[in-house]
């Protein structure tokens, strides 16, 4: 049976992987987690806009958003990360719902 | 002045308290006097220059709809879906003009009363910030072309409005009140959002302008006009959740916990427009039954919340009831088609609302002085029931709250007076031309009520004798930062501002510049034609304007007489129809209506779910494991161990297995699938299962520990040798990562250039 990959089959892919991310942002305690979890929500819209691209053929408009939607997905993994590391310096402990005092 | 000096001066006024939001974010504490020497000039800025862009578009280019528009990402033409383009923008009308020096204004009073109001807070800096960001939100809202922008900048001023009541997020109630806030919001969003997915599906545009066209040209949603007025009725949803209409209005009453200046600022005058602004802006687009929802949902709103706001004490709760009710009019009058008096109104309520919650801050601020002073933390000082007699005291306070109730009661020579009289001649139209009644009935019953009920808390908060003599003598006028703000928004509560004939709006300038749009559905299904309209309008206006001034006039009295002369004890009134009176206190049971309905549900399913992963999807799982322990080891104690257990779990496990096999049964043949198939499918993997355990069994460890841990260890042994060469460029140091990332742009820069 020959399997034609459509574009249909990228959206599913992109909601499935973005439905995940949400699941892991909402379900779990771990900050570096969470951060999974928005990192594969990212991802799942790099996946929409450059299925987009590919299907369309006309430019090159869909790649650049996503590779602009990776650096800033670095950036913020970048600033995240180090307060993570300062939160798990400060509490020693890297559990989000643990951490009270970081409102003032 | 032309277009372009226009234009970009509308961006800069959206810009500015963007810039105030991220100067004291950064730099707050930093900054002379935390901040708000910042925030004040630039929210003053950008007001001097809505007022610019007022004139200018009025005088300069009266009828222009001034716009500019760019591309934000072209997909070009995806092969089966069509053309995906996203085009941003902003642009200038005379709505929108008049929207920027309304939300202008009241955010540069505020952030001029905040300065007194919010001394000494504990976050005072992170406040201001967000006042700007809020700011700079609501702008963007009222300045974008496209409902894409709209749609992100709405959920921006949801979640500025979240952070500002939960301002002081210590007290519960506060924290409580904001994400009851947010997530009531998201209810009318999602509608919002499907109905521009709908829009989106069809049209493959989101400028007003697109899809407008669209639909004037004949293509409407999925060829049918049944979709049309569902989309309407999606957007409205939109509106419902942030000007806090029936069902959704629950939000706004509690979101009094927030600072008072906020409340006047969010919760009266700015944001809660926003949905009415909405509607204004997709008028065009909403057909004849939308159009009768919308004007149902307004009027059962402006009724619901003024019968509660007539049993509270406190006298923010007060205003909050009151504004849900105006609201539930500026939704009612746009409903009935009545489209320049339900925007004229928001404008003229966004002054007069603002003003009476910036007089209840002065009140409670003097309260609270007092109470202080005392040593008193026990008394409330925002329930009217500790005040009385403060118009000695607090003078200036005391007659522009006059001048403010005036203007909310609808009483001649006030704005309110021209907004609210216009609006009742529209429901009177209305009611004329399609046989619906209960609209103009229940708008003429609203303004008796709101009569009444803002003259029981004037009375009873400023006249009569104070509840408390030596606090009284405590109570003092506020310093110049709090009454100059009161003492402007009076001012704009006089007519001359929008007419020069009180009795008359159409006159001014306002009911010129705000023309109501043609509608662009097709003729069959859309509201009654404005010319229509305006004929029947003009035969009832008169009876409208004299029927308004009866009930306010009533209910006026009524005030006087029960909290005044004492006539009328209200005590007894409210024992003798206790039924009633519970029922109002508790605000119609909603909260607790939502609390037992959804709430409960949500914690319910919640629950099932959490009852279906721990034992049938974990069940599965172990139950997996188990069997296959069972199968390799062989050991017999393993079974018992397990005992019952096991047996359930092996159970689950061949069900599972005939489950898939007749999945994949219906997936290759699905004309002959069928029990037999299924099981035949099943009975396969239970054969294979059954050939690795006797493979295993039997002693083939051999192919295990040589092939399979012999490619396990090489994979390690690879995994290793490779991390100790690359471990040298991981040097920790956040330089070099940006290098290798500055190294990655010009690479992807120089191919796309070679492309």
């Amino acid at each position: 049976m020959a399997l034609h990959i459509s574009l249909t089959h990228f959206l599913l892919l992109s909601a499935v992987l973005f439905s995940l991310g949400i699941y892991a942002v909402i379900t779990r305690r771990n900050a570096i987690l969470v951060l999974m979890g928005i990192e594969l929500m990212l991802n799942a819209a790099n996946i929409n806009f450059i299925a987009f691209s590919k299907y369309s053929g006309a430019n090159l408009d869909g790649q650049i958003v996503s590779i602009f939607v990776i650096i800033l997905a670095a950036c913020e993994a970048a600033v995240a990360l180090a307060i993570v590391l300062n939160m798990f310096h400060q509490f020693n402990t890297v559990n989000v719902d643990e951490v009270h005092s970081l409102k003032d | 002045m032309t277009q372009a000096l226009l234009l970009q001066l509308a961006t800069a006024i959206l810009f500015l308290p963007l810039l105030s939001f991220l100067l004291i974010i950064f730099f707050g504490k930093k900054l002379p006097r935390q901040g708000d020497a910042i925030a004040v000039p630039l929210l003053g800025l950008a007001l001097a220059a809505a007022l610019v862009v007022l004139i200018g578009k009025l005088t300069t280019f009266h009828a222009e709809t001034i716009s500019y528009t760019f591309t934000w990402v072209d997909f070009g033409n995806v092969s089966g879906i069509g053309p995906l383009k996203l085009e941003l923008g902003i642009m200038v009308d005379n709505l929108v003009a008049i929207m920027l020096v309304v939300v202008t204004t009241i955010s540069f009073l505020v952030h001029l009363f905040s300065t007194v109001y919010m001394s000494g807070d504990v976050r005072y800096s992170r406040y201001f910030a967000y006042l700007g960001f809020f700011s700079f939100s609501m702008l963007g809202i009222v300045i974008t072309n496209n409902f894409f922008l709209m749609y992100v900048f709405w959920e921006l001023v949801g979640i500025s409005s979240y952070l500002l009541i939960g301002h002081w997020y210590e007290k519960k109630s506060a924290a409580d009140a904001g994400k009851k806030a947010f997530i009531v919001n998201r209810v009318g969003d999602v509608g919002m959002f499907i109905g521009l997915n709908i829009l989106w599906t069809n049209f493959h545009t989101l400028t007003f302008e697109g899809v407008f066209g669209a639909i004037k040209s004949g293509h409407i949603p999925f060829e049918s006009n049944p979709w049309l007025t569902a989309a309407g009725i999606l957007i409205f949803c939109g509106a419902v959740g942030k000007s806090a209409q029936f069902p959704l209005h629950v939000w706004l009453p509690d979101a009094m916990e927030g600072p008072t200046p906020v409340s006047a600022l969010i919760h009266a005058a700015t944001m809660v427009a926003a949905g009415v602004y909405l509607i204004a802006r997709v008028f065009p687009m909403f057909t004849a039954d939308a159009l009768m929802v919308i004007a149902y949902v307004g009027a059962i709103t402006a009724f619901v919340s003024a019968t509660i706001a007539i049993a509270q004490n406190d006298i923010k709760k007060v205003l909050a009831y009151s504004t849900v009710s105006q609201l539930g009019y500026m939704v009612m009058g746009l409903g009935v088609g009545a489209y320049t008096a339900g925007f004229f109104h928001l404008v003229t309520h966004a002054a007069f609302k603002a003003g009476l919650f910036l007089g209840a801050g002065s009140v409670i601020h003097a309260m609270h002085h007092a109470l202080h002073h005392q040593g008193d933390h026990h008394t409330d000082p925002q329930d009217i029931r500790n005040m009385g007699g403060l118009w000695k005291k607090m003078p200036v306070t005391f007659w522009t709250f006059v001048i403010f109730t005036l203007a909310i009661c609808g009483v001649p020579f006030t704005s309110g007076f021209m907004s609210k009289d216009e609006i009742l001649a529209g429901t009177l139209a209305f009611g004329n031309l399609t046989g619906h009644v209960f609209i103009p009935i229940v708008g003429f019953l609203v303004a008796g009520l709101t009569a009444f009920y803002m003259f029981r808390i004037m009375i009873l908060a400023f006249l009569g004798t104070h509840a408390d003599e030596k606090r009284y003598e405590h109570v003092h006028e506020n310093s110049l930062p709090i009454i100059l703000p009161l003492m402007i928004l009076a001012a704009l509560s006089f007519f001359f501002w929008y007419s020069p004939n009180p009795f008359n709006a159409a006159s001014g300038w306002f009911f010129h510049a705000v023309e109501r749009p043609e509608s662009v559905v097709p003729a069959l299904v859309a509201a009654t034609g404005i010319e229509q309209f305006e004929q029947v309008l003009e035969h009832v206006h008169g009876t409208a304007m004299y029927l308004s001034l009866t009930v306010a006039g009533i209910g006026i009295l009524l005030a006087f007489v029960t909290y005044y002369w004492k006539k009328i004890s209200a005590d007894a009134f409210a024992s003798a129809l206790a039924p009633v009176h519970t029922f109002l206190v508790n605000k119609w049971y909603f909260d607790e209506l939502y609390g037992a309905t959804v709430v409960n549900g949500t914690i319910g399913l919640a629950r099932l779910l959490a009852w279906f992963d721990g034992k049938v999807v974990d069940g599965i799982v172990n139950g997996t494991a188990r069997w296959t322990m069972g199968l390799t080891l062989g050991r017999k104690q393993n079974w018992k161990e397990g005992g019952a257990e096991s047996l359930i779990y092996i159970g689950t496990s061949v069900v599972v297995a005939l489950a898939a096999g007749w999945a994949a049964a219906v997936a290759m043949t699905p004309a002959t699938a069928g029990i037999l198939t299924m099981i035949g499918y099943g009975a396969l993997g239970l054969v294979i299962a059954g050939f690795t355990f006797f493979l295993l069994h039997a002693g083939v460890g051999g192919f295990d520990n040589t092939i399979v841990d012999g490619a396990v260890n090489l994979t390690a042994y690879l995994a290793g040798f490779f991390g100790l060469i690359l471990r040298r460029v991981q040097t920790g140091r956040v330089q070099t990562y940006v290098l290798f990332v500055i190294f990655g742009v010009m690479i992807i820069f120089f191919m796309y250039r070679a492309i």
